[in-house]
């Protein structure tokens, strides 16, 4: 437990805080890459999960590629991709686009799928197109399930983006490595106590966003 | 109906407490094999006085002097577990020190500044009796070998043309502060950007690669993305690549002689065994196997069986 | 492909320590969700708690999960305990909810109905609402199981022996062959497990299978 002191001693001491290498920095680095990686996602998966859920075609797909995301082993992903690619952000970014696609894929092709078939047909009946009809009615009700997707997908990323600095990049994965190699445990600690409530506070907001986006069914 | 009914719960019963069964039996299984490849049969350990552990560093190179050690070993007699590629220092030296592994191939410079942070000592034979003196009650440090694998400056030919690059206080020439691939842990050693502000006046800045100076490293050094990389003395891409390594005239990075470290169980058989290698290991030949490990994919059981009957230490069978 | 024959016997081992890290956490996570599950499904009031609390668990990344473990239980970094531990910990995380819905799903009117033939309390739970539950069940116990096997990997960066091993002595050495056959042996081991779930959950349920036939 004394370790724990150290830790939350380490934390709020603001030296350690500053500069270009502080926590601060390190912060900013592992929001900057998760948002970078969710944007990519996002862009690559709510369109592909609208098309899939919309048309029913490639839903297989969709079901088998996210049981498989979940067992891809994410160390693996980036050592190898840095293995190829090199020093720096490319190779963490593409391995965590490759774990953050699946869960909202799923959740963007879920949310539009579970839209009563009588609603869509209402729609259409008003004389809606096929992309009005995605657009305004089965994308705003299928809400609440992206939302879904993209929160597991943040968790993911979040926790994983520490492993970033294994390959060279930057995030809070650097004070973790330093403090483990160089026996400054509460370094360690501290790091890790700082993602911790950090994929803590971003778990809550997000389930509180995904209520709401819900509530409109 | 109800008896049919009856009947299938009791089978559904019978059904579940059998998987439990095999849950537990699973569970139980594997706790007891969390070591399922150890070559010492259970139960030997008592009975047998020559049962010897030996371990690695989580560093292929580290790994390879360990299976030269264990196979002499095992060629005197000894029974040998090995408990390979364990992490750092900070995670296998309480194995070490509480006695659970017995041989550790060890690095005499970077040993002792773990032992004893305020180290003066700079030459190998300083370095070793100030090693031994630092070292807790009940391990030993062996003969070292002549083989060194140290941390090493490293710059391209072609940087080391264009600047004039000879020894690391010529790295003041590049633009400051100098960007140095290496472990995070560089950060924080003696011969870090401390270090080489105050012994060479040169301003540096670590970025971080945890790949022990391994492709990633040597990758960011060929193409530009650094100017300067740590790599291990040892390494093989050095030649390989044609890195020019800079010169430390004042001693800046320890020398890292390889040493065996040892508990009290290894008797004069033991020691004798691992100082038959020790004496044979040269750096050229550390960086050789390190290049087969690298460059042919050889494992380290393979490595250890050539060269040891290369050098007469354990005939090929 | 070489380097993969010829390291088969590495293969094998890190793939055993692999199982003996993941099975005892994906046993553990079942048998301790069972009973927080049907407290949860029982009692509206500790569901609420009991599913949000332990899904709450999940957030936490797993890195810093193995780094903070010893502290806590006082281990040494490199103890299998801490990894099966923190491994135990997602599994339930995941898994409580799973058993909570599972049991909730269980029709009405079969426990009315076993009620009315006198049965109650822990032989209604055990003999009818947890068999009927099973399918349910083993669905969330495959996601528990493909999930812990992949995260294991995470410890080799602590140097704890699994596959994830593999990663990281193929990133130091540069080769590509070693890191894809962790990822491989890795997925196989997923699949391998949720297969035997499935298999299992099919086994324990033999009236479903009769229902489908029928």
């Amino acid at each position: 437990m004394n370790l724990f002191v150290q830790a939350v001693t380490w934390l709020f001491d603001p030296a350690n805080w500053g500069g270009p290498d502080g926590l601060g920095v390190r912060l900013a680095e592992h929001l900057g890459y998760s948002a970078l990686v969710l944007a990519i996602a996002a862009v690559l998966g709510v369109p592909l999960g609208y098309l899939v859920g919309h048309t029913g075609r490639g839903r297989n797909l969709v079901v088998l590629l996210s049981g498989a995301a979940r067992a891809l082993p994410s160390l693996g992903l980036v050592t190898l991709l840095a293995l190829w690619l090199g020093l720096g952000l490319p190779a963490p970014v593409i391995a965590l686009v490759i774990l953050a696609l699946p869960p909202i894929l799923a959740g963007a092709y879920a949310g539009v799928d579970a839209v009563p078939r009588p609603i869509t047909d209402a729609a259409k009946a008003q004389g809606m197109s096929p992309g009005q009809v995605l657009l305004k009615v089965e994308a705003p009700l299928g809400l609440g399930l992206l939302m879904g997707g993209v929160r597991s997908a943040t968790l993911q990323v979040v926790a994983t983006v520490m492993l970033a600095a294994y390959v060279g990049a930057g995030g809070l994965g650097r004070p973790l490595f330093l403090g483990l190699k160089t026996q400054d445990y509460p370094m360690m600690l501290g790091a890790s106590l700082v993602t911790i409530a950090l994929a803590l506070v971003l778990d809550v907001v997000l389930a509180g966003f995904q209520r709401w986006a819900g509530r409109g069914r | 109906m109800r008896a049919s009914n009856h009947r299938t719960y009791l089978t559904r019963r019978r059904a579940l407490s059998a998987v439990g069964a095999v849950a537990l039996a699973l569970a139980l299984g594997a706790c007891g094999s969390s070591d399922p490849l150890a070559s010492s049969p259970s139960g030997s350990s008592g009975a047998e006085a020559g049962a010897l552990v030996v371990g690695s560093q989580q560093y292929y190179s580290n790994e390879i002097v360990a299976e030269l050690y264990a196979q002499s070993l095992e060629h005197a007699g000894f029974t040998v577990t090995r408990e390979y590629q364990i992490g750092q220092r900070e995670v296998y030296m309480d194995q070490v020190t509480s006695g659970k592994i017995d041989v550790f191939p060890e690095y005499s410079g970077n040993l002792l500044q773990y032992l004893d942070k305020s180290v003066t000592a700079t030459d190998p034979a300083e370095v070793l009796t100030a090693l031994r003196k630092a070292l807790p009650s009940g391990l030993s440090a062996l003969e070292p070998a002549a083989a060194t694998d140290q941390d090493s400056f490293n710059v391209t030919q072609a940087t080391a043309d264009q600047y004039g690059l000879k020894t690391i206080a010529d790295l003041s020439k590049l633009p400051q502060p100098v960007k140095i691939a290496g472990n995070s842990e560089l950060a924080k050693r003696p011969y870090g950007p401390d270090g080489l502000k105050a012994t060479y006046g040169v301003q540096a800045e670590i970025s971080p690669v945890e790949d022990g100076g391994g492709p990633l490293t040597v990758k960011a050094l060929k193409d530009g993305t650094v100017p300067v990389a740590d790599l291990y003395s040892a390494s093989p891409a050095i030649a390989s690549e044609g890195f020019v390594t800079l010169e430390d005239p004042k001693h800046l990075v320890l020398p890292q002689n390889i040493v065996p470290l040892t508990s009290a169980k290894v008797d004069e058989k033991a020691q004798a065994a691992i100082d038959a290698v020790d004496a044979k290991l040269t750096t050229a030949a550390l960086v050789e196997l390190n290049r087969k490990s690298v460059d042919e994919k050889a494992s380290s059981a393979d490595l250890a069986k050539a060269w040891l009957a290369d050098q007469g230490i354990v005939p090929a069978s | 492909m070489q380097w993969i024959l010829a390291n088969a016997p590495l293969l094998w081992q890190r793939t055993l320590e692999h199982l003996s890290l993941a099975l005892p956490a994906v046993v553990l996570a079942l048998l301790i969700s069972l009973p927080l599950g049907w407290l949860a499904a029982r009692f509206k009031a500790s569901r609420w708690l009991l599913v949000s609390g332990t899904g709450l668990l999940y957030a936490v990344p797993s890195l810093p999960l193995f780094v903070m473990l010893p502290a806590i239980l006082g281990t040494g970094l490199r103890s299998p305990v801490n990894v099966v531990v923190a491994l135990t910990l997602y599994g339930v995380a995941l898994m409580v909810r799973s058993v909570s819905d599972a049991l909730r799903a269980v029709d009405d009117t079969v426990l009315d109905a076993a009620e009315a033939q006198g049965m109650g309390g822990w032989r209604l739970a055990l003999s009818v609402q947890l068999p009927l539950a099973v399918p349910a069940l083993a669905a969330g116990w495959r996601v528990v199981a493909v999930s812990t096997v992949s995260l294991v990997t995470v410890s080799g960066v602590l140097g704890l022996p699994s596959l994830g091993l593999l990663f990281v002595d193929g990133f130091q050495r540069g080769i590509t062959e070693e890191i894809v056959a962790g990822l491989v042996l890795t997925v196989v081991l997923a699949v391998a497990l949720d297969q035997l779930i499935a298999w299992l959950g099919r086994a324990l349920t033999p009236w479903a299978r009769r229902a489908v036939a029928a």
